[in-house]
């Protein structure tokens, strides 16, 4: 849904915006000059057609017999001419300007992603997945068309009005005034417009923005809202919004609805001024009726374009606002770059230590204060403890998604900052609880990791995480496509599959963050042998709300509330009878 | 266009007053041109000061009124546009929040959400748009054309020959242009698909650095959508200068053909020259209605899939005649069936066509019933059907003695506590989440907010039950949720508790404090749980294993233990002695 908010906010930068956005034209500077070409071109034509017309009924006058063909016949075809070469000129401009906007549009859009793909981790944990997509969905499209049409006018708007003037001006000066004095009327009125609608287009937004906002919860909420007999209380809490954000409408509409017929207003009394004006000068012969009736013509031709940038200058500060956010985004700091001497970690032998890890996300609150942790290569170490307690924090921490405040984390003795990140994180597989798939084939989702996989290997995957023979069963095998969000198989499912890309990607280091919680505990178990396998001769970090999975683990970490309580063995947790005791018997009860 | 008129029609007195004004307006509009030309044309020549001067004035006072006129009408538009789309929209609410589960599935959720959002925008604008606009073209086409045929209609007959033309450039417009900006809606959609794809995905992208191939994979899409945004374009930019050319044609032809006749003493040149004022009117209100065409192509298709959605509310869940009362236990199921009827496109169907087949069972009231099994063996299903918010296939349902088919919607789901998977906070208090808009004093809320275990962070917060939770209780942790969704279903003392997977965020610990409060404080409740765990279904009276949408087991969990080989299986998987082991 497009945030229509964008549509009436104003830019806080707009300098700075609109010099970055002219960086970005600078490339079609050719294409823009071609296109001021153009346009000058086509408005001549549009000035030149009338007069041609003009001078083939003057061709005329003889009256019956003494019609002078041979100027009517080259004046119509020099007309035809000019209409088709003014068509022509016209699509080609409009072609041009669009692909520029385009092309601008095109290049913004890549170098979001290229954004994005460098951001942090921990901007997608805090910006919502909607608000980035209306960044290319939404804003980059209000740029590329503003480009693409608002130019265009500006140019032809221009052209028209300096053209009029200066005709006008050639016509009779003194008659000029009376237009001119209507220009300071034209800019005071449309400036007091904008003044006055503004804040209320922007009401409307705020209040079609919660529309959207309420809709999007109770259709989200249908089911419970029908569960508990809710239908009727919510159809009244949304008639509120629902009114609101029509009287928003209606009062935002009130106001701009008065603005096109004053400038019509304004058109047609300085029509009539300069008609009473211009009668006046021919009465005192300063100038001819044939004057005065093209002066008219100009007049018209004068006002029209003013009327038009008021509306654009509109759509040009919407496509400003809609810049400024993107660059806004293009603008976030990226993830920590590699220290400069960055080592490749390759032969990773799995040893990892944690040495006196702080972490917090927001300063005031502390979710990890002084952990200490050795895990030795091909050790399993499980981490329990109450749900918000900081347990996926820590593999946040490993895979450097995350950066401690304070401590440091070693692998193989080394200080794992020192590593480029891209290896660093090459060196862990991981499953974890949100399963992630792709829209794409099966086979594809379970390759992602590695792409050189052999198809066998795949399979052989496949196999090993149960859940061939589902794929088997499938109308396409392994060809199959998931669709967004993998709607069409089960939350299971889609673990196995993800169980399966970790199998295929060799690393010495596993994550499992609740990696079989979606899997009923049956498959469970018959998966039992391939996780094994899947962690041999691995440095395990298994995070689980099933204790019974992870009993023989190394080394069990009970996280409480910001701090290790308590690290073992099971054996060792269970007769201590603290945190951990208490957390398994609650299982039996 | 049939929703819209339909929306509009009650206020047809209002449409028509506004028409009218505007109708008065646009011809005030094109009467001051012809004041304009009488007065250069007639008046000035005569000289008379006085005359021009009144002339001017009366302009002046048309140039008022055409402003007023304007300004009333376009305000009356809006108004008509508030008004009908304020209904519109109460009705698609009233409709979408009842429709059955199996209309939801058919639309789906993102489509409502955008039918109640963008179309409506869409067809708001229209509204007001079309009332303004729409009147002013045809009557300047209208006018146009009946005046140059009055003028000289053989003239006009040369110039109308440009028509079938222009209807050639509409028709392969709507034809082409449309199409091919719904390839560009799709290639939109799989670009912010791959985007959000990364976005929710981020973390498996960078540890598997994988983001240089999403970044190709990005662009490649991208590129697509610029070329066929830009193909799309390149058809749209074709009408105007299109349309301007051959009405221009059409004006030479005039041009050739009067000179003929002007030659042969039939017509006067000055003919040509009020010609082509008329030209210039016409072209204006062809320009204009190819906008209001364009507008309406939008619109209409808006308007359409609006007008799907309220149809689907016709179509309502019949409530079955009653017959008298069977003496049954309080829940019975028998030998239910059913097939979800949009899976059968679905890959899930190739192996299995239904969700569940034959299951009956019975349940007193106060007692327990716990389902177990895999993921999509059907055990939501059930849930669905007991609701009733799909019916069943095979055999029938009954509640107190009644069929469920034969239950008012509202009198059957006010029996009903529930938590379903996935469940929703609503951006409100915790009071009217817990409440739902039923009339729940606040003991009572406490006492279940209690039960659920979450009373001390309603109380750790200094508002309390009226501390906000953001849009889908962003604010809250997964447990914190799933508690305060449990306190929902426990507050109003329902008669059926069903807690379908309701605490896969909470730890054992507070599941199982959670499980003995209910078994303590809500003895009353006929309670149906589904769960992955067996120590949530075990101290229940009844369990249900279910597999591939059947019963393979049904009983007591001792006697389950004994006779159900699949749920000793569950069993030693959870409790028993195998687990992950370091090699």
């Amino acid at each position: 849904m497009p945030p229509l908010s964008s549509k009436t906010d104003k830019p806080k930068d707009t300098k700075g915006t609109l010099i970055r956005l002219l960086g970005y034209l600078g490339r079609y500077r050719l294409g823009i000059f071609a296109g001021v070409i153009l346009s000058l071109t086509a408005n001549i034509f549009a000035l030149i057609g009338p007069k041609l017309a003009g001078s083939a009924i003057t061709a005329m006058e003889g009256g019956a017999g003494a019609v002078d063909f041979k100027l009517v016949y080259r004046y119509a075809s020099l007309m035809l001419l000019l209409y088709i070469v003014s068509s022509v000129v016209n699509y080609m401009l409009s072609f041009l300007m669009m692909n520029i906007g385009r092309s601008v549009g095109r290049k913004l859009r890549a170098d979001v992603m290229d954004k994005l793909m460098k951001l942090p981790v921990g901007y997608f944990d805090t910006h919502q997945t909607g608000d980035i997509i209306s960044r290319v969905s939404y804003d980059i499209d209000v740029i590329s068309n503003s480009l693409s049409t608002d130019i265009t006018q500006i140019l032809s708007s221009i052209i028209t009005v300096t053209g009029a003037f200066a005709l006008m001006l050639s016509i009779y000066a003194p008659l000029v005034i009376v237009v001119v004095v209507m220009i300071p009327v034209y800019i005071w009125y449309t400036r007091y417009m904008m003044r006055k609608t503004r804040p209320l287009m922007s009401k409307r937004s705020a209040m079609y923005g919660m529309l959207n906002g309420f809709s999007e919860e109770m259709f989200s909420g249908q089911k419970t809202i029908q569960a508990y007999a809710h239908e009727a209380q919510s159809t009244d809490a949304f008639d509120i919004h629902n009114n609101n954000a029509c009287d928003a409408y209606y009062k935002a509409d009130y106001q701009a609805a008065k603005i096109g017929p004053t400038v019509g207003f304004f058109t047609n009394l300085s029509l009539a001024l300069s008609a009473t004006a211009g009668s006046v000068f021919y009465m005192k012969e300063m100038i001819t009726l044939g004057q005065v009736a093209s002066f008219l013509l100009y007049t018209r031709k004068f006002s029209g374009p003013i009327n038009e940038v008021a509306n654009i200058s509109n759509e040009i500060l919407s496509s400003l606002a809609a810049a400024e956010r993107v660059f806004r985004l293009l603008n976030e700091p990226e993830e920590t770059a590699d220290v400069p001497d960055a080592k490749t970690l390759s032969e990773v032998a799995g040893n990892v230590e944690l040495k006196g890890i702080h972490f917090a996300y927001v300063p005031e609150k502390p979710i990890l204060q002084n952990v200490n942790l050795k895990a030795d290569a091909g050790k399993l170490i499980a981490i329990v403890g109450p749900t918000g307690a900081g347990k996926t924090t820590i593999i946040n921490l490993l895979m450097r998604f995350y950066d401690p405040q304070s401590g440091e984390i070693r692998i193989d003795g080394t200080e794992h900052r020192s590593y480029t990140m891209t290896s660093l994180r090459k060196a862990y597989a991981m499953v974890l609880q949100d399963t992630w798939v792709f829209h794409g084939t099966i086979y594809d989702n379970i390759a992602y990791g590695r792409s050189d996989a052999t198809r066998e290997e795949v399979i052989a995957a496949a196999k090993a995480a149960h859940i061939h023979k589902y794929i088997m069963c499938l109308p396409n095998g392994y060809e199959s496509v998931i669709t967004e969000d993998g709607g069409n198989i089960s939350k299971g499912q889609k673990q196995l599959l993800t169980i399966a890309r970790a199998m295929l990607y060799d690393a010495k280091m596993l994550i499992l963050d609740e990696a079989t919680s979606n899997v009923d505990t049956r498959t469970e178990r018959q998966i039992q042998s391939a996780m094994r396998t899947l962690m041999k001769d691995k440095t395990c970090f298994v995070i689980a709300h099933r204790l019974s999975t992870i009993r023989n683990a190394d080394r069990i970490l009970v996280i409480g509330g910001g701090s290790v309580d308590e690290q073992g063995t099971h054996e060792e947790l269970m007769a201590k009878k603290g945190a951990y005791y208490k957390l398994y018997m609650s299982q039996w009860e | 266009m049939k929703t819209i008129l339909r929306y509009m029609k009650p206020y047809r007195r209002r449409v028509a007053f506004g028409v009218t004004v505007k109708f008065f307006g646009s011809i005030g509009e094109l009467f001051i041109p012809f004041l304009l030309e009488y007065m250069v044309d007639d008046i000035v020549p005569t000289k008379d000061l006085s005359r021009v001067l009144w002339f001017g004035g009366v302009m002046v006072l048309c140039a008022i009124l055409v402003r007023v006129a304007n300004v009333k009408a376009n305000q009356y538009a809006s108004s008509i546009a508030r008004d009908c789309t304020r209904d519109l929209r109460h009705d698609l609410f009233s409709v979408t929040v009842g429709l059955t589960g199996s209309q939801f599935d058919s639309v789906t959720l993102p489509s409502l959400i955008s039918r109640m959002t963008a179309d409506s925008y869409n067809v708001q604008n229209f509204i007001g748009m079309i009332q303004r606009m729409g009147i002013r073209a045809p009557i300047l086409l209208v006018g146009g054309v009946f005046m140059a045929m009055l003028l000289d209609w053989e003239l006009s007959l040369v110039f109308l020959c440009m028509v079938p033309l222009m209807a050639g450039v509409v028709l392969f417009v709507s034809r082409h242009g449309i199409p091919l900006y719904s390839t560009v809606q799709d290639n939109v959609d799989r670009l912010t698909r791959i985007l959000r794809e990364n976005i929710t995905g981020i973390r498996v992208v960078k540890a598997l650095s994988r983001e240089e191939h999403e970044k190709t994979r990005y662009n490649k899409a991208n590129d697509e959508l610029s070329r066929s945004d830009f193909r799309a374009g390149a058809t749209m930019a074709l009408p105007n200068p299109l349309m301007n050319l051959f009405l221009n044609i059409g004006l030479v032809l005039v041009i050739l053909f009067g000179s003929q006749r002007v030659n042969s003493g039939d017509m006067k040149s000055g003919v040509i020259i009020t010609f082509l004022i008329y030209f210039n009117i016409i072209l204006g209100a062809v320009l204009g209605l190819n906008r209001i065409f364009i507008m309406y192509t939008k619109a209409g298709a808006s308007a359409n899939r609006i007008g799907s959605v309220l149809e689907l509310g016709n179509v309502r869940p019949e409530v079955a005649a009653r017959g008298p009362r069977e003496d049954v236990p309080f829940i019975r199921f028998e030998h239910v069936s059913f097939t979800y009827p949009h899976l059968n496109e679905t890959v899930e169907s190739a192996d299995r066509e239904y969700a569940v087949s034959d299951i009956s069972f019975d349940l007193n009231r106060g007692e327990s019933l716990g389902i177990i099994g895999a993921t999509g063996c059907g055990k939501t299903t059930l849930i669905n059907l007991l609701m009733r918010f799909y019916d069943v296939t095979g055999g029938r349902i009954l509640v107190d003695g009644y069929d469920v088919r034969s239950y008012e919607l509202s009198e059957l789901r006010r029996k009903v506590g529930v938590v379903f998977q996935n469940d929703m906070i609503f951006a409100d208090t915790l009071r009217e989440n817990v409440a739902f808009g039923r009339d729940i004093p606040d003991e009572e809320l406490r006492s279940a907010l209690t039960d659920a275990g979450i009373i001390t962070f309603v109380d750790s917060h200094a508002e309390g039950l009226d501390y906000m939770a953001t849009k889908a209780g962003a604010n809250l942790s997964g447990g914190e949720k799933q508690r305060v969704i449990i306190a929902r279903a426990l507050s109003g003392r329902p008669e059926i508790l069903i807690l379908d997977d309701a605490s896969s965020a909470l730890d054992y610990k507070t599941d199982a404090a959670l499980r003995r409060s209910i078994r303590e404080n809500h003895k009353e409740s006929t309670c149906i749980t589904i769960a992955q765990r067996i120590s949530s279904v075990r101290p229940l009276t009844k369990i249900l294993v279910m597999e591939a949408g059947e019963t393979v087991g049904y009983g007591t969990h001792e006697e389950l233990m004994e006779s159900c080989e699949i749920y000793q299986d569950i069993y030693r998987s959870q409790m028993g002695g195998e687990e992950y082991a370091s090699a």
